[in-house]
């Protein structure tokens, strides 16, 4: 089925998952042209403003980074934005040996936690978008209320029962870090189920319907239909669960030993105590941003393309 | 299709082979460790602590020293670590608390055991003056062995910013530090820089001590003297009258910003603890009496408000008899002299070591081996208030700020005091 | 069964990766547009309940679980660990909220509701109650205020698009503990020639006049401050689900209300409002739960200085500070209930309205 008025857009491959039926109004002549009229001064008002909020969001960048390059006498509240005299490395020299066990620890934490926590949310949003049961929407307001949460209410209980568990500080072989991931995958339930949840409701039903027709079980069509699917979800979701399990300090401090902390823990250490070392603070923040800054723009198109669910085209 | 599939596998094969790196990190406990747990992790005290671990493996071959400290400035963070480790019986072999009432809670729920025997084989009472002793003690005993001594009454300044406003020195007590600060206020300088909440609580022990004095300090954190008594609520009109001469409407965010502004000259004093000086000397790059100064805060003279940091033994530590070593090491001079120069403060024994303490330390050590120095403990940190009741000073203390109901404070303080006790 | 499922007449190519990224055909996360029919196909929405007889007879095939029940088994490892995780602990917490425990020692005894009406008239909780209220408040509707409009920005398409991504989510990257030190400086409100951060910019730009005392304001609304620094960091996040969001609904749409007479403003109304409907919604959720959540930032920030206290802080201190764990956990409480009784409404508003 061809889409009418669409001159000039690209039509992808066919293939024959069905689509919803849709028939825009065709694209009048006369538009294109008028939008260009006003294009002009929009387009340049568009670009001030975007300059100004990046001025907004990178002055504190700018400000973290001069100070990471700052000897400690040099480092004053009312000369932050002023340039380092001297360009030295030395901070960040001195900060990363510090730094480096528990930036291994981090990522042997927080990759298995965002992947394992974003497979369990597709299951759950898969089951409770398209997997009719009568108290699906009882399930899901259940399930969501978990993101709301204090943490500071469940550390006593959650260290009693990990320490049970045999999962805490030193009991174990990974130094308290399983036991973290399993936090993490537990704690990140509630938003991937979100996540995944709203993205399936937004597939058509037809999809899951022909699998049916087929004879497959659930477990079957969440496998081979729901996961190709939702490819753009989970990209969201393993950001999003990256980047709170890679910045969580509280749970990572209460779970492990010196030489398991996570990446916060240590970093806390450097920037805690009775006298702050800033400058070696800020040049271990900045490192310790750079993984979640990878994740970022490896998965930024997928984070865009994340959220629109491109998957009912048909020519 | 079979891209679901694989794609399941991949995530999971990727997951579990990112995490095995965790497999390395753990693998501890066992008989021959000694974790420790403190808050010492800045500059300084790091390098402290390193020195005495180093010291307890040579002396203790085959015993690891783990070192578990969590920074926090002796703050909410390590606390709430703590607070989750105990309550879940898996404790460290020893840990830190500040001496004093801070330990109490721990005392009364068997979490630390008595250490008094302890103190009678090394022979501790001798070396530490009589007034650290009577604020170790709790219920009668004593549980934990001090390290380190701050103190905490001191008011610093810069001698060069007291020439340029021809003041003659320092005030001596707090009435003279109102008269200096109207004048310093017309000159357009501010007269006491104050930070963020606990340096204010910081404050208001220093003036309390100047007004009251070292005795009737002791007599109001024992309970025998009210707050609402008329000395005391005269005091706490004169800490209200010192904060109005402060800067607390633009408050610095930290403490050593605070100070940085006595060191610029924006500001004439300001009250902090003796830590100020490791940081003036170190980052700041400043010379004891040259590009500052300290004295005891107005009212104080020959009164010493101590901290401490002290460490304990719990009860279900793994390793008991190593954790006693470790606080035999805490407790003795060697011990005391590898960690205090490296941090800037001094021992708590009186016999140790002179020559390594110069400086503003040299200054201080004379004072608190002086036999006619009073000593008395801070608030602040820890030694005169039990968690609890510190806890609600400082909820009473943020609520005067908005308020600035001096009725109140004070009646609240009575009323948490006797919640608490 | 043999081999995994093959979509009827799927040519193998990848299903996940449009083809292009114009409007067309392109669905979000959370949205139902409003042009989408409900049935995709003429005739009713099967589903797997109300199953049609099987139509292929299978040799030796066993019966096969009801649809509901594989799912649920689907689910059950989440639903038992969050029912543990979540519930259990909750649980805990609200028996410890009907306690005097006090201190290292677990007391498990009953005082009724003594902890709750203590807390009524506690007035630092009342501080905080009022300061979660304003923070919500200002931090929600300034996000979004804030990610809307850079999507706008954005969504026609700008050269170097990535950048601004980029740069627009960069905060959430960086840790707290670097974040608050700099927002700390940042917020100084030191006078005269302690003047510093934000205020200093200001002067030396010559816009002295937005010169503010920030979080040490002697107004109740100190505590809006705060969302300065949670709204840098969380806005990039709102941006990018609202810049799909737009870019779902097909361009006709809005070149046909265009065409009727429409100015920008009322194609931005009727058009994207209705569309957004969605996005906004886990947007908001997301940012209510990081509002209730905020403690780390302010905790760096200016811990103790109450103009900015809000409940989590004050849970923490009190608990862990003074040991009152009887009065941290009644302070949980309470705050759960509050979310059951606002939050609750609006999810249960927004399935009803998603299954019309």
């Amino acid at each position: 089925m061809t889409v009418r008025g669409t001159a000039g857009i690209p039509a992808p491959a066919r293939n024959s998952i069905p689509r919803p039926v849709h028939q825009p109004a065709p694209t009048p002549p006369g538009a294109a042209l008028r939008s260009k009229r006003t294009a002009g001064w929009v387009t340049a008002l568009r670009y001030a403003g975007l300059w100004l909020l990046v001025g907004f969001f990178l002055m504190p960048v700018y400000v973290l980074l001069v100070t990471a390059f700052k000897d400690p006498s040099d480092v004053t509240v009312t000369g932050i934005f002023s340039l380092p005299s001297s360009l030295s490395l030395d901070n960040f020299t001195d900060v990363w040996p510090k730094l480096s066990t528990s930036f291994r620890n981090s990522l042997s934490l927080s990759i298995p936690a965002s992947l394992i926590s974003s497979l369990l949310g597709c299951a759950n949003g898969f089951v409770l978008a398209k997997v009719r049961f009568r108290y699906a929407n009882v399930v899901f307001p259940l399930i969501l209320f978990g993101i709301f949460v204090p943490y500071q209410a469940i550390v006593i209980p959650l260290a009693q029962t990990m320490t049970d568990l045999g999962l805490r500080g030193g009991a174990d072989q990974t130094g308290g870090l399983a036991g973290l991931t399993l936090i993490h995958i537990i704690y990140g339930l509630p938003i991937t189920t979100l996540i995944f949840r709203n993205y399936f409701v937004g597939l058509p039903d037809s999809l899951m319907e022909s699998a049916r027709l087929d004879g497959a079980g659930v477990m079957q069509t969440f496998l081979d239909v729901a996961v190709p699917l939702a490819r753009p979800a989970f990209a969201v979701s393993i950001i999003w669960q990256f980047t709170a399990s890679w910045n969580d300090f509280m749970f990572g401090a209460m779970m492990t030993t010196r030489e398991s902390w996570p990446i916060t823990v240590a970093l806390n250490n450097v920037a805690g105590g009775q006298s702050i070392p800033f400058g070696q603070a800020m040049a271990g923040a900045l490192l310790a941003s750079l993984p979640t800054l990878a994740i970022y723009l490896l998965l930024g198109r997928f984070f865009l393309r994340g959220v629109l669910a491109g998957t009912l085209r048909d020519a | 299709m079979w891209q679901g599939r694989v794609g399941v596998l991949a995530l999971v094969f990727v997951a579990i082979l990112a995490g095995i790196p965790m497999c390395a990190a753990g693998g501890g406990g066992g008989d021959n460790q000694l974790e420790v747990y403190s808050w010492w992790t800045g500059p300084g005290e790091e390098e402290g602590l390193d020195a005495m671990a180093q010291e307890f493996q040579a002396e203790n071959a085959g015993v690891t020293f783990v070192n578990a400290a969590v920074s926090g400035g002796a703050g909410s963070n390590a606390k709430a670590i703590l607070a989750s480790r105990l309550l879940a019986n898996d404790p460290p072999d020893s840990y830190q608390r500040h001496a004093g009432l801070e330990l109490e809670d721990d005392v009364r729920s068997g979490k630390v055991r008595d250490l008094t025997a302890l103190y009678d084989r090394e022979g501790w009472r001798d070396v530490l003056p009589k007034g650290l002793l009577d604020s170790l003690t709790i219920d009668g005993r004593i549980y934990a062995v001090p390290v380190n001594i701050h103190r905490a009454n001191l008011m610093w300044y810069t001698p060069a910013t007291l020439d340029k406003l021809g003041l003659a020195g320092p005030p001596k007590t707090w009435g003279e530090f109102l008269d200096q600060a109207a004048k310093i206020k017309d000159a357009g300088l501010t007269p006491l820089a104050i930070g963020p909440q606990w340096t204010q609580k910081h404050l208001f022990e220093t003036v309390l001590l100047g007004e009251l004095g070292a005795g009737k300090y002791q007599q109001l954190f024992a309970g025998s003297l009210r707050w609402s008594s008329p000395d005391v609520e005269a005091a706490l009109a004169t800490y209200q009258k010192v904060l109005s001469y402060s800067d607390l409407r633009s408050a610095s965010g930290d403490w050593q910003p605070q100070i940085d502004r006595v060191v610029q000259g924006t500001a004439v004093y300001a009250v902090m603890g003796d830590w100020a000086s490791g940081y003036l000397e170190g980052p700041k790059k400043q010379r004891w009496q040259q590009g500052y100064a300290a004295v005891a805060s107005p009212g104080s003279d020959g009164v010493y408000s101590f901290l401490s940091d002290a460490f304990t033994l719990p009860t279900g530590a793994r390793n008991p008899e190593l954790a006693e070593k470790w606080l035999i090491e805490c407790g003795s001079t060697e011990g005391q002299n590898l960690f205090n120069p490296k941090k800037g403060s001094i021992p708590a024994r009186v016999d140790a070591d002179a020559k390594l303490y110069t400086g503003y330390l040299g200054w201080a050590l004379g004072q608190w081996r002086d036999k006619r120095t009073r000593i008395v403990g801070s608030l602040a940190h820890g030694v005169v208030a039990n968690n609890a009741y510190n806890a609600e000073i400082d909820s009473a203390l943020g609520l005067f700020n908005q308020n600035g109901d001096l009725g109140k404070l004070a009646a609240t303080l009575d009323r948490t005091y006797e919640a608490t006790r | 069964m043999s081999g995994p499922l093959r979509l009827p007449g799927a040519s193998g190519a990848s299903t996940g990766q449009p083809g292009t990224e114009g409007p067309h055909g392109l669905e979000l996360i959370g949205t139902t547009p409003a042009h989408r029919p409900r049935h995709a196909q003429a005739g009713v929405e099967r589903d797997w309940l109300h199953q049609p007889p099987q139509p292929v007879s299978r040799p030796g095939r066993m019966r096969r679980v009801p649809g509901w029940l594989a799912g649920l088994g689907l689910m059950s490892p989440s639903l038992i660990l969050v029912g543990v995780f979540v519930y259990g602990f909750i649980g805990w917490n609200v028996r410890v909220s009907f306690t005097s425990w006090e201190g290292l020692t677990p007391v498990y005894d009953f005082v009724g509701l003594d902890n709750y009406s203590a807390l009524w008239n506690d007035a630092r909780w009342r501080t905080d109650a009022r300061n979660i209220v304003i923070f919500t408040t200002v931090f929600v509707v300034g996000a979004l205020a804030l990610g809307f409009v850079m999507a706008l920005l954005l969504e026609k398409g700008a050269r170097g698009e990535a950048f601004y991504r980029g740069v627009f989510l960069f905060p959430m990257a960086i840790s707290f503990i670097a974040t608050a030190i700099v927002w700390r400086w940042l917020l100084d409100n030191g006078g005269g020639a302690d003047t510093a951060g934000l205020n200093k910019l200001f002067g030396d730009l010559g816009l002295g006049f937005l010169r503010s005392d920030w979080h040490k304001s002697e107004s109740s609304w100190a505590i809006a401050a705060v969302a300065l620094p949670a709204g840098w960091a969380l806005s990039g996040y709102v941006m990018a689900l609202f810049l799909a969001g737009m870019r779902a609904i097909p361009n006709t749409f809005r070149e046909s209300a265009r065409i009727d007479g429409a100015s920008e403003w009322q194609v931005l109304w009727y058009v994207m409002r209705p569309a957004l409907r969605p996005v906004t919604f886990s947007a908001v959720l997301i940012l209510i739960h990081i509002s209730l959540k905020t403690f780390d930032l302010i905790y760096a920030l200016d811990q103790g200085n109450l103009k900015i206290d809000t409940p989590s802080l004050y849970m923490w201190f009190t608990t862990f500070d003074g040991g009152f764990y009887d009065r941290g956990a009644t302070i949980a409480t309470v705050l759960l209930i509050g979310v059951v009784l606002i939050i609750g409404p609006y999810i249960r508003y927004w399935l009803r309205s998603e299954r019309r």
